[in-house]
């Protein structure tokens, strides 16, 4: 099959590419630099930007205080990239062995809140965790408790929004690396007398890595820089680096701080991209 | 291949009911005659009679439906050209055109926000609607791009080529061949545009202004001033209509997989 590569593009084509390139140098490029830019300037006295080159926005960063959310912020988004892999690698079995038709099901049963509203999903589990919430509610009708518990505004109800955010984003990967595993190589594992655990210790599980690899930084990101779910279910006192991010924008005006943090942020985003870059490069090689 | 092991199967099981069962107490809450705490006090429409008198949610609601159409459209116009474009040409795509294509939908939310927020007002652009279709069509296009390459890389291309070899135009293969054969997908990348559009609250959190609140700001707005029944009145109603955008978006792109295996095998 010959495709003809010298085809000229009719006008409109070209056009568009022409457009397209624009529009994202000037609004997705050109900010992204900016962002580095401001991040070396200075605070002006009313809260704007004085042009004067400094270190001080990074030097703030590593600040103890500030440093702590910054770790907290990457613990907090690698537990949930745990959490997301362990609680999904079994429904991802299960959606890429099942026949085609309930493959299909499931899929859009994945997806379906995958594509609802991000903010009204959080704000679903604001009325389960409510101190007058669906959760106490249970607990005190069951007996299991006499006052309500103080759930909302703590790190499990972070937790609990994050992994629900982001489940289905570990899922899907997941379920297309395990469809790429024959499964006559499980009947393999137990035609040599491997049990179930052993066959998904040494053939399944290695084998799903580019899955895992995969969900594991579409989880990770986001979660990395979350800005609802820390502001809806963590309250003021569990910050993360989105909610910090947000509250040096529009509440104290320090864009250079917050844009050191941002540059911060997609640095730690960029390395991760380049580090896991190189390791599945080295993989598929071997 | 059947051998399911059983605590896979009720594993997936609690999955997907902590996948739903929020949806479903969120709906079930908004029909609770109760305007206070969660204990079920009869069903009742009154809080969605109440949105539906509401003119602030009214206003948002036109709001977000004008910006999530022209910036549908307008990522629509670009992007199918685009995804074109790039296509036929992976001689010179370098990999980090691809990689600035896809960089818009992968990076947080949060940092394009930040970002065109100060473009802006270093700029003097006003925060506005403007403002808010342009941070839109950051995410809309790459993702038009994304749906119409994926069509179009299943694409036969000896359709194309029998149109050439029968004497026709670039323009003629265009309009004539590869349009109407990307319809589906296109459709498919519009209805999700205006879906993720519409739902957006992060970009649209940033760079919006007085005068064009949109319906996710409006309900962020009202959590932050107590919850009542009519937020969960309208997150319900908002949940059905993304549901449907997608649903029919999931639709087309599935007819379109299915055309192109029909077509391929003539």
């Amino acid at each position: 099959m010959t495709t003809r590569l010298s085809t000229s593009f009719p006008f409109p084509v070209k056009l568009s590419l022409l457009l397209a390139g624009i529009f994202l140098g000037l609004f997705f490029l050109v900010p992204l630099a900016l962002v580095f830019g401001v991040s070396l300037a200075s605070r002006g006295t009313y809260g704007g930007i004085a042009w004067i080159a400094t270190w001080e926005n990074y030097q703030r960063v590593l600040d103890p205080l500030v440093g702590t959310i910054f770790l907290r912020s990457i613990l907090f988004a690698g537990i949930t990239t745990l959490v997301c892999a362990v609680a999904g690698f079994p429904l991802a079995y299960c959606m890429a062995r099942a026949s085609r038709q309930w493959q299909l099901i499931l899929l859009t049963l994945v997806m379906i809140p995958f594509w609802t509203n991000f903010l009204v999903r959080t704000y679903a589990w604001v009325l389960i965790f409510r101190a007058d919430g669906i959760l106490n509610t249970v607990l005190i009708w069951l007996g299991f408790q006499e006052e309500p518990l103080a759930l909302l505004f703590t790190d499990v109800s972070v937790f609990v929004g994050l992994v629900y955010g982001y489940l289905p984003f570990m899922i899907l990967p997941l379920v297309v690396a395990i469809e790429r595993i024959s499964p006559q190589l499980e009947e393999a594992a137990f035609d040599l007398y491997a049990s179930m655990s052993a066959m998904f210790r040494h053939v399944v599980l290695p084998l799903s890595k580019p899955g895992f690899i995969a969900g594991g930084v579409l989880v990770f990101i986001p979660s990395l820089g979350a800005f609802i779910t820390p502001y809806l279910l963590g309250g003021g006192q569990k910050m993360m680096l989105g909610t910090l991010i947000q509250q040096e924008f529009l509440v104290s005006r320090d864009w250079p701080f917050g844009s050191a943090l941002s540059f911060g942020l997609m640095g730690t985003v960029l390395l991760l991209w380049f580090l896991l870059g190189r390791t599945s490069y080295g993989k598929d090689a071997s | 291949m059947k051998r399911l092991p059983r605590s896979f199967l009720l594993n997936s099981l609690m999955v997907m009911l902590f996948l739903y069962l929020p949806v479903v107490i969120l709906i079930g809450l908004s029909f609770n005659a109760s305007s206070m705490g969660v204990a079920w006090k009869g069903f009742t429409f009154q809080w969605y009679e109440k949105l539906w008198m509401d003119q602030s949610i009214l206003d948002a609601t036109v709001n977000s439906v004008i910006i999530a159409g022209v910036s549908t459209g307008l990522s629509l116009i670009l992007g199918v050209g685009t995804a074109i474009g790039l296509e036929k040409s992976q001689g010179m795509a370098m990999p980090w055109v691809n990689m600035v294509m896809v960089l818009p939908l992968v990076i947080p939310e949060i940092l394009l926000g930040v970002a065109l927020l100060m473009v802006f007002v270093l700029c003097q652009i006003p925060l506005g609607f403007g403002s808010i279709i342009i941070g839109h069509m950051v995410f809309n296009l790459p993702l038009t791009v994304v749906i119409v390459r994926a069509r179009l890389r299943k694409l036969d291309p000896a359709w194309e080529d029998a149109a050439r070899d029968l004497g026709a135009t670039s323009w003629d293969v265009l309009t004539r061949i590869t349009l109407p054969l990307l319809r589906p997908a296109i459709w498919g990348a519009a209805l999700l545009g205006f879906s993720v559009s519409l739902d957006d609250f992060v970009v649209t959190f940033f760079v919006g202004g007085p005068g064009s609140t949109t319906l996710p700001l409006k309900v962020f707005s009202m959590i932050k001033s107590g919850i009542t029944p009519e937020i969960n009145a309208l997150s319900a109603v908002m949940v059905v209509v993304s549901m449907f955008c997608v649903g029919l978006s999931w639709l087309f792109q599935q007819r379109s997989a299915t055309a192109a295996s029909e077509s391929s095998s003539l």
